[in-house]
């Protein structure tokens, strides 16, 4: 752990600033300052962003940290418009102030050993493995990564992610760039050839399940990145229930934003969710 | 009644998470005399309803979050002891299926070291819905509020938490005075729905106007009868309306979901102590 994190601890709620912003296909990538945030973050942590004339805040996945720029520690969400709320924000322009809070949620935990690890992930919502991938390296692990999307204007970029991942493969629904198939298509193939101790998921529901589950098939762990609508991001509000087993094997509803978003893909259940 | 009425800035229930979860943004000082209004507990542990619990309505969220507590055994034996320790007061909230539970939660309660008063949840939007005692007339809930005051300590406050509809606040807020409420909090989320028809309750900056009329209403009827605002307080201008209506203390809820250092923004603004930040001292 380094020294930082060791000294700064807990969110902060953050008047931030947009300094660059980039439409890549679908998404628009913002970079952002929010003074204490890139020290705090740890991979699978997300932030929640105050939206004008909203009350409920949005979460949005950290693509990217950079300890130093130009503009000091900075770090990088990824937007899809698709209501007024994310329209709004995908539309700031560089210096707009954004209100940030975070980093919230329960990060991916790493392994103690150099371990093999398959990172799966879908569409924006794979934008926390890639954070995720460098500390995996900086571990010794051998990371292959997988990242997919319906078409190739909704799949990130893993161009960036070979300097951290062993393999990387690209897969779309339609064959636009990649191989063609979905996550379900390749995934016990891909845990097979990584002979991956642990997959990591980030994506939608159905990807996180169809990880998990080909994990399991394998002997593998596994932890998922839940997606999901949380009004407050912080805990405070109850509003986004995550079905999980406990540890005691007792049923229980816990709070994805606080005792997730990342939880062990074994424990969740996912016929509840 | 000896009971100091808690204020003048308060955690509204539901909206301060465990209490933790607040801590990061309450302030150099943390939940320290923090008057902090606990999530509804019942006797047993609820898991709370399905998703999605809340949705975004112009102004405001609309929630049927249902009441996901761990049970008073559990909250007597983790939540409240990290509340106490951390020198929040801690009024909890109470919610139950039947007049002998309220009365329960209250008799137990009242040996709990720490607890500073209760509040009980006879007002929210949708009771039937969620399984608590009915208390559509006022004489049940002032029957609730009368059991609960048997089992509680005269020298610590009993709030009643109630529904803010102006047709029936005046007598409801009568009633459970005389039954022994230090206070009535006015009011809780607005009977409303989602989108697709199922029941909830309207929270947030669109219910101000509509508390602030209650309690005013109950200020004009009653102005010797002590009142808690809640419903839309954000800001320094929100929360001294209902002072200026005759309220003796605001709660903060919808706020928090929307800026987690609403709280510590208005209990500096509001006591003129120094502006508190989140930042740590370098």
């Amino acid at each position: 752990m380094s020294e930082a994190s060791d000294r700064v601890r807990g969110p902060v709620h953050v008047d931030g600033e947009v300094v660059a912003t980039k439409r890549i296909g679908g998404y628009r990538h913002l970079t952002l300052t929010a003074p204490g945030v890139p020290e705090r973050f740890r991979a699978g942590n997300f932030v929640a962003v105050t939206i004008e004339g909203h009350v409920a805040r949005r979460a949005l996945w950290v693509h990217r940290v950079r300890a130093s720029s130009a503009f000091g520690p900075t770090l990088d969400v990824v937007v899809e418009p698709r209501g007024s709320g994310t329209t709004w924000l995908a539309s700031q322009p560089v210096g707009a102030r954004v209100a940030i809070t975070g980093p919230l949620g329960r990060p991916f935990a790493l392994p103690k050993e150099a371990v093999s690890c398959l990172l799966v992930g879908e569409g924006y919502a794979a934008a926390p493995l890639f954070p995720l991938a460098e500390r995996l390296r900086e571990r010794g692990c051998a990371v292959s990564l997988v990242v997919s999307a319906p078409d190739e204007s909704h799949l990130l970029s893993a161009l960036e992610a070979r300097r951290s991942a062993r393999s990387v493969t690209v897969l779309t629904a339609d064959g636009s760039v990649g191989q063609r198939g979905t996550v379900g298509d390749h995934v016990d193939d891909l845990v097979r050839r990584s002979e991956a101790d642990v997959v990591y998921a980030a994506g939608p529901t159905h990807v996180l399940r169809t990880a998990a589950a080909a994990a399991e098939r394998a002997g593998a762990w596994s932890q998922v990145a839940v997606e999901t609508a949380t009004p407050c991001g912080t805990g405070l509000c109850h509003g986004c229930p995550l079905p999980v087993v406990g540890e005691d094997g007792v049923d229980r509803v816990v709070r994805a934003c606080a005792e997730g978003p990342v939880v062990r893909g074994d424990r969740v259940r996912w016929d509840d969710l | 009644m000896s009971a100091r009425v808690p204020g003048p800035v308060m955690v509204a229930a539901g909206c301060g998470g465990t209490g933790r979860e607040l801590e990061a943004y309450a302030g150099p000082g943390g939940l320290d005399g923090l008057d902090f209004v606990t999530r509804s507990i019942t006797l047993d542990a609820r898991s709370g309803g399905p998703g999605p619990r809340l949705v975004e309505v112009p102004g405001g969220l609309v929630n049927a979050v249902g009441l996901p507590n761990p049970g008073l055994e559990h909250f007597l034996a983790t939540e409240l002891p990290w509340l106490v320790r951390v020198g929040a007061r801690v009024i909890v909230s109470i919610a139950g299926a039947t007049m002998g539970e309220y009365a329960d939660l209250a008799r137990r309660l009242s040996r709990a070291p720490g607890v500073a008063g209760l509040e009980v949840n006879v007002g929210a939007p949708n009771e039937v819905g969620t399984g608590l005692f009915e208390v559509r007339e006022p004489y049940h809930s002032a029957s609730v509020i009368a059991a609960v005051r048997r089992e509680f300590p005269a020298d610590r406050p009993v709030l009643a938490k109630l529904r803010p509809d102006v047709s029936r606040i005046v007598e409801g807020a009568r009633s459970c005075h005389e039954a022994g409420a230090t206070a009535v909090v006015i009011g809780n989320a607005v009977p409303a729905a989602f989108p697709d028809g199922r029941a909830g309750g309207l929270s947030g900056p669109a219910i101000a106007p509509i508390a602030l009329r209650c309690v005013a209403a109950v200020r004009d009827a009653h102005p010797e009868l002590p009142t808690i605002g809640c419903g839309g307080v954000r800001d320094v201008v929100s929360a001294r309306a209902y002072l200026a209506a005759g309220a003796t203390a605001v709660q903060v809820g919808t706020a928090l979901l929307h800026d987690p250092t609403t709280v510590a923004r208005l209990r500096a603004d509001l006591t003129g102590s120094p502006h508190p930040s989140t930042e740590e001292d370098t």
